[in-house]
């Protein structure tokens, strides 16, 4: 880094500024990884203070995977995750590059009509949703959660994709179909790996909230069959009694498979192989 | 194997009319370059030709046979574009594969082709690098070996030499040319830059704004332009325009080519005042402004020694002077 544009202070007070709201944004989730190492008293008599050799305690741990059938909430949730991402991603991708590649009619106003999605809450549905489960018998599956997850995600998918989508180079594509590619090989080979790191900042941003949900699963697939982790975390929650110890421990557990996946999207995110392609 | 016939073709996107009809025919074995100011449907005309855009009307022959409604890939052509558009996931050799390998030739045939083709274009040591590793003019030449290899009917070039520096550019020109003449093959050539016009090309068409201006070999087209606007895009620096009235003259323009201008320090035809001087070494030119004719350009082989503000008197040559009419085509 150059000294011209940086100046000691200057970055003092932004490295405060950022420290600041590191700790603020990672405070709750210590919170909850610290507390779920410490007994039910640990928890109540110092909720802010790390595990000691006194209040440590694997009480949590041994809950959850004693009680329910944990392991087989976070495979609902990883298969609900996982799914739902690559049915985003694929006909989000491809979509977007209908949109940003062929001329039709009525190409801008469709453009608009998938951005809806961004701007009305698909909650506002709800109950449309459960009748049209009801009504195909999909309740309790989960493929009703991956369907309405998909919907979802969609829009804000493709508002980002074919904003990148049109960076691609033209000549590139052409030089495809003057060597015969067809409109698919031009897609999964050519452009897809371009937009690489678009398309990991577009999972990133659709697999959080799919992965945190509640709403959906407690709506549409409550079962014990097709419960995910945070509706079976719920378990712990009574309305008289609540496992603190237990909720902590799930809810750490939880914080686990997003942050490997979060992991991986991360490396696309900072790999640029664009490089090359054009001038 | 290679001749074109385009048949008053029109382009519009919308309302906006960017090609509006052209007829052109080349003939086999022929260079020919379109050339005309940016937005004056030159690409557009190269992209119909290839089939990359649909024309609105009229019919593309290659060889005889309309192929209007014909896919890139079954045209028999290839394109080298301004960008080089390599695969960026492939390997030099692959790139110039891809294209025999989804038409089904065999192995072997590929291998053939590829060997000729990077031997001609001295580019055997960098086979399996791929793109990101090579410099601009490699790449470029990636890109017409890529052209080469599929020994198409016609080679279409979208303004192969912009992103290459300038000496890069004079070395790549040359290759170009000598490519035409090994491979003896039809080749569609767009620029905006009439130097490269004027080197490389057999024929060159003008175009400007959705029409053809003229057709004909470079020498035709700096003798005897057919209009204001071919005087003034071919050479350089620009043929200086008069207007009529102030030399009392009937027609409405007189063109006069830089290089068609003497100066001398006692008499002339028009005085005037050098405003600027370029000194190049081989020539000087002269920004003068005259009395009678206004601001004019004057050429002047070798070295010549003018101050800012010196008086100069102008002559130009009368048999190398050209008359516009209103309309802005060349009087006889």
């Amino acid at each position: 880094m150059s000294t011209a544009t940086r100046s000691l202070p200057r970055a003092l007070g932004a490295h405060a500024i950022l420290l600041t709201y590191t700790a603020i944004a990672l405070f709750p989730v210590i919170l909850v990884v610290m507390n779920s190492f410490k007994s039910r008293a640990g928890i109540f008599g110092a909720p802010l203070t790390p595990p000691t050799p006194k209040t440590f305690d694997l009480i949590g741990y041994t809950t959850v995977f004693g009680q329910g059938d944990f392991f087989h909430y976070f495979q609902n949730s990883l298969v609900v995750t996982v799914a739902s991402l690559f049915f985003v991603l694929l006909f989000g991708a491809m979509a977007a590059f209908a949109l940003s590649e062929y001329r039709f009619r009525g190409n801008t106003m469709m453009g608009l009509y998938l951005a809806l999605g961004i701007m009305i809450p698909i909650r506002l549905g709800t109950v449309a949703i459960l009748q049209l489960m009801v009504a195909t018998g999909l309740v309790n599956t989960l493929t009703a959660l991956i369907l309405v997850y998909t919907a979802q995600g969609l829009p804000l998918a493709i508002f980002i994709l074919s904003e990148f989508m049109k960076q691609v180079s033209d000549d590139l594509k052409n030089a495809g179909r003057i060597d015969g590619l067809s409109e698919y090989t031009i897609f999964f080979r050519l452009v897809l790996p371009l937009v690489r790191p678009s398309m990991a900042t577009v999972a990133v941003f659709t697999m959080i909230p799919i992965w945190n949900d509640l709403w959906f699963p407690l709506i549409l697939a409550p079962s014990e069959q097709t419960k995910t982790v945070t509706l079976g975390a719920q378990l712990f929650l009574g309305q008289f009694v609540t496992n603190w110890n237990a909720i902590l421990a799930a809810l750490s557990l939880a914080i686990l498979p997003v942050l490997i996946l979060y992991v991986i999207f991360s490396r696309q995110l900072i790999r640029g192989i664009t490089s090359g392609a054009v001038k | 194997m290679g001749s074109l016939k385009i048949e008053n073709v029109k382009k519009a996107f919308g309302p906006v009319e960017v090609l509006k009809g052209i007829d052109l025919q080349v003939s086999d074995g022929e260079f020919v370059v379109f050339v005309g100011p940016s937005g004056c449907g030159k690409s557009t005309l190269l992209r119909v030709i290839a089939g990359l855009e649909d024309s609105t009307s009229g019919r593309v022959l290659i060889d005889g046979a309309d192929v209007s409604v014909t896919p890139p890939a079954k045209r028999g052509i290839a394109m080298v574009f301004q960008t080089y558009a390599l695969y960026p996931h492939l390997t030099v050799k692959n790139n110039m594969a891809l294209g025999l390998k989804q038409a089904g030739t065999p192995a072997a045939e590929i291998e053939r082709r590829i060997k000729i083709a990077s031997a001609m274009l001295s580019l055997e040591p960098y086979l399996e690098r791929r793109p990101a590793e090579l410099s601009g003019g490699q790449r470029q030449r990636v890109a017409i070996g890529r052209a080469v290899v599929r020994e198409p009917k016609l080679f279409l070039f979208d303004e192969p030499l912009s992103n290459l520096d300038a000496a890069l550019r004079v070395n790549t020109r040359l290759e170009i040319a000598q490519l035409h003449r090994r491979l003896k093959a039809t080749m569609i050539y767009v620029t905006h830059d009439q130097v490269e016009a004027m080197t490389l090309a057999d024929k060159i068409v003008v175009l400007n704004a959705g029409r053809i201006e003229q057709i004909g070999s470079p020498m035709e087209l700096y003798n005897s332009p057919a209009n204001e606007f071919v005087a003034g895009f071919i050479g350089s620096p620009k043929m200086n325009f008069i207007d009529g009235a102030r030399l009392g003259e009937t027609a409405k323009t007189i063109g006069v080519r830089p290089e068609h201008l003497t100066v001398d320090t006692k008499s002339g035809a028009w005085k005037g005042t050098v405003v600027h001087a370029e000194h190049l070494g081989a020539d000087t030119n002269l920004y003068l402004d005259c009395e009678k004719a206004g601001l004019i350009t004057v050429r002047i082989f070798g070295v010549y020694n003018a101050e800012p503000g010196a008086t100069l008197y102008t002559t130009p040559d009368a048999a190398k002077t050209y008359r516009f009419g209103a309309d802005g085509k060349v009087l006889k």
